[in-house]
């Protein structure tokens, strides 16, 4: 494989119902990063039926250029059409990274996009960066060293290790990417992107499946992960009524929220859609309040990187307080109540 | 119909990770069980054999003590336990992994293969696509429900606010949810039956004769681990321990000095 044959920065630009998900442009700023250090430009790859009309708002979040594949096949997400489309985009434009969301969609089309065209793939990356491979020269081998690599990190074993993995020798150099971890840029309407139409050759055969029914959530769930400010509880607040008083608190933010942890689904006091952690969402609020949870690293994985985190616990060992910036010892059902009650008085 | 389910045997993440001094991890002291997305599949495929009399056969690649593991699913009530096991496939990233899974795969009867969504230990959710890839299935990934119809299955396909159902021709391959079923205890003649009666298939590198050596074990994977750590916790801020009224003072006086109130 010729290696230097491959350039660009390339990410999926995931669209739902012909409306982008917000990885598409998370991965694109990240995307916008990596180019930088490359010296070259980020491309959204957009599949899916009548498509035409999201290009704009991808140049808008930064994509320099946007290939689209618009067929009647790609209307609803299936395994096999996307990834042969996926995969003549990757063979006729040879990206040397190729970034995907690793969203229930991304985790099914990323594997076998990377098992058909032979390359590598890292699951799940929370750190993505350019680097050498090996990190150290070994030593007598130094000319062996690989600038310009794509180094990607991401947690394993539920969260209690962190790899670095590289893909010195294939390409493109493929990764999925955790929702909600990475930022988009500011939005610039002024910011075209060249469109590219491209016909992937699509042929149906046997490993087209058949949709009988697509059936939505019912309900309309907020998202957690769009929220500013998250009162987040866990077994501590001890039943469904007392996260009454945890929305209470959100209710004083601006895009306030709650959210929870995993005991909290598994006592069935809040839905899963809520649940913050390793089996949950990432979120990265600008406060986090951490109420009566422990601080179990399957939890802590999904909101570290939020901006200021509040952690009120009776357990003063409790680890949660190793991670956040302001730690209060006590009973949340004592603190909270005044707090709001507080909070109310400013507004 | 022949139901091949592959299977892990991964360390318990829930009970906590010990790693020792030199910082890899500490698999001695952690307990090996089958993987809880590969046991929902295993339920799944003994739920058919219930049904329809179809012929279960579970499949692993690890270490030879994954024999225990392949003992349990014959206890739970797999007909047959293929191990395959050599030291020259260890080491594999997913690549390599689903490469040799796949060989293995391709000796056997099948009308469906069942694989988990993803393994606790790696939370690639990779190997089972891929395994499909290899062999050029269709494949169904998150399934929530499974029914066979006639010769095909339909599978409730799980995505974050909805689900699909599909329908797939046989052969194919599902990747199964947890949220699948409650899988069923070993019996204990279930138990003599696995140690007394039944035989572990062993299988090595010979043994796999569709599969070339650029494909398997460490030097086969195209991933490369660059370095691996132990997770470095965030440092700590400012815990106080007041009554809750100061509390709320001192929280309220941090929000004035942040700009948030």
């Amino acid at each position: 494989m010729g290696l230097e044959e491959y350039k660009g920065v390339y990410v999926f630009a995931q669209q739902v119902d012909n409306e982008l998900s917000s990885i598409a442009f998370e991965l694109i700023g990240k995307g916008k990063e990596l180019a930088e250090k490359l010296g070259t430009d980020v491309t959204a790859v957009l599949l899916g039926s009548n498509v035409g009309s999201l290009t704009d708002e991808l140049g808008a979040y930064g994509a320099d250029k946007v290939i689209v594949v618009d067929n009647p096949l790609l209307e609803t997400y299936r395994t096999e059409p996307y990834a042969q489309a996926l995969t003549a985009v990757i063979n006729t434009y040879k990206p040397e990274i190729m970034l995907v969301g690793a969203t229930a969609i991304g985790r099914d089309l990323g594997p076998t996009v990377s098992a058909r065209v032979a390359t590598g793939l890292t699951a799940d990356c929370t750190v993505l960066e350019i680097g050498d491979f090996p990190l150290n020269p070994i030593p007598g081998k130094e000319d062996q060293q690989k600038h310009n690599q794509l180094l990607m990190t991401r947690p394993a074993f539920g969260g209690n290790t962190i790899a670095t993995i590289a893909c010195p020798n294939n390409r493109p150099q493929m990764a999925t990417v955790r929702p909600g971890v990475m930022q988009k840029l500011p939005k610039d309407p002024s910011h075209k992107a060249e469109v590219i139409n491209f016909d992937a050759g699509l042929v149906e055969n046997n490993r087209y499946v058949e949709i009988l029914e697509v059936v939505k959530a019912v309900g309309n769930v907020e998202n957690i992960m769009d929220a500013k400010v998250l009162v987040s509880g866990g077994r501590g607040v001890g039943s469904e009524e007392g996260f009454e008083q945890l929305k209470e608190l959100a209710s004083c933010f601006k895009g306030g929220m709650v959210s929870c942890s995993r005991a909290v689904v598994e006592n069935g006091w809040l839905a899963q859609d809520y649940q913050v952690g390793q089996t949950g969402k990432t979120v990265r609020p600008n406060i986090y309040f951490a109420i009566g949870i422990s601080g179990a690293i399957q939890h802590v994985a999904g909101m570290e990187e939020s901006d200021l985190i509040i952690a009120i616990n009776k357990d003063e060992d409790a680890p949660i307080f190793d991670v956040a910036d302001y730690g209060l010892v006590g009973d949340w059902k004592k603190i909270v109540p005044q707090l709001t009650a507080a909070l109310k008085a400013e507004n | 119909m022949n139901i091949v389910v592959c299977i892990k045997q991964v360390p318990d993440t829930a009970g906590g990770v010990k790693f020792n001094p030199d910082g890899t991890l500490d698999r001695a002291s952690m307990l090996a069980i089958m993987n809880p997305d590969d046991k929902a599949g295993l339920e799944a495929a003994l739920r058919i054999k219930d049904a329809t009399g179809a012929k279960v056969t579970v499949l692993t690649m690890g270490l030879p003590k994954a024999d225990v593991m392949l003992r349990e699913a014959m206890a739970m009530g797999a007909d047959e336990a293929i191990l395959v096991t050599d030291r020259v496939l260890g080491g594999a990233d997913t690549w390599a992994t689903s490469s040799t899974v796949a060989a293995a795969v391709k000796k056997l009867d099948y009308d469906l293969i069942i694989t988990g969504r993803q393994a606790i230990d790696g939370d690639t959710a990779q190997v089972g696509p891929q395994i499909a890839e290899h062999l050029g299935l269709p494949v169904i990934s998150y399934a929530e429900d499974i029914k066979v119809e006639g010769d095909s299955v339909v599978v409730k396909r799980q995505y974050e606010d909805r689900y699909h159902m599909v329908k797939a021709k046989m052969p194919c391959l599902i990747t199964a949810l947890s949220e699948l079923n409650e899988p069923r205890y070993m019996t204990p003649g279930g138990i003599f039956d696995a140690y007394d009666e039944k035989e572990v298939t062993v299988w090595g590198r010979a043994d796999l004769t569709d599969l070339d050596d650029a494909n398997i074990g460490l030097a086969g994977s195209p991933t490369k681990i660059a370095k691996a750590s132990d997770k470095v916790a965030k440092g700590a801020g400012e815990k106080v321990n007041l009554d809750p009224t100061e509390s709320v003072n001192y929280l309220m006086e941090k929000f004035r000095e942040k700009h948030i109130i």
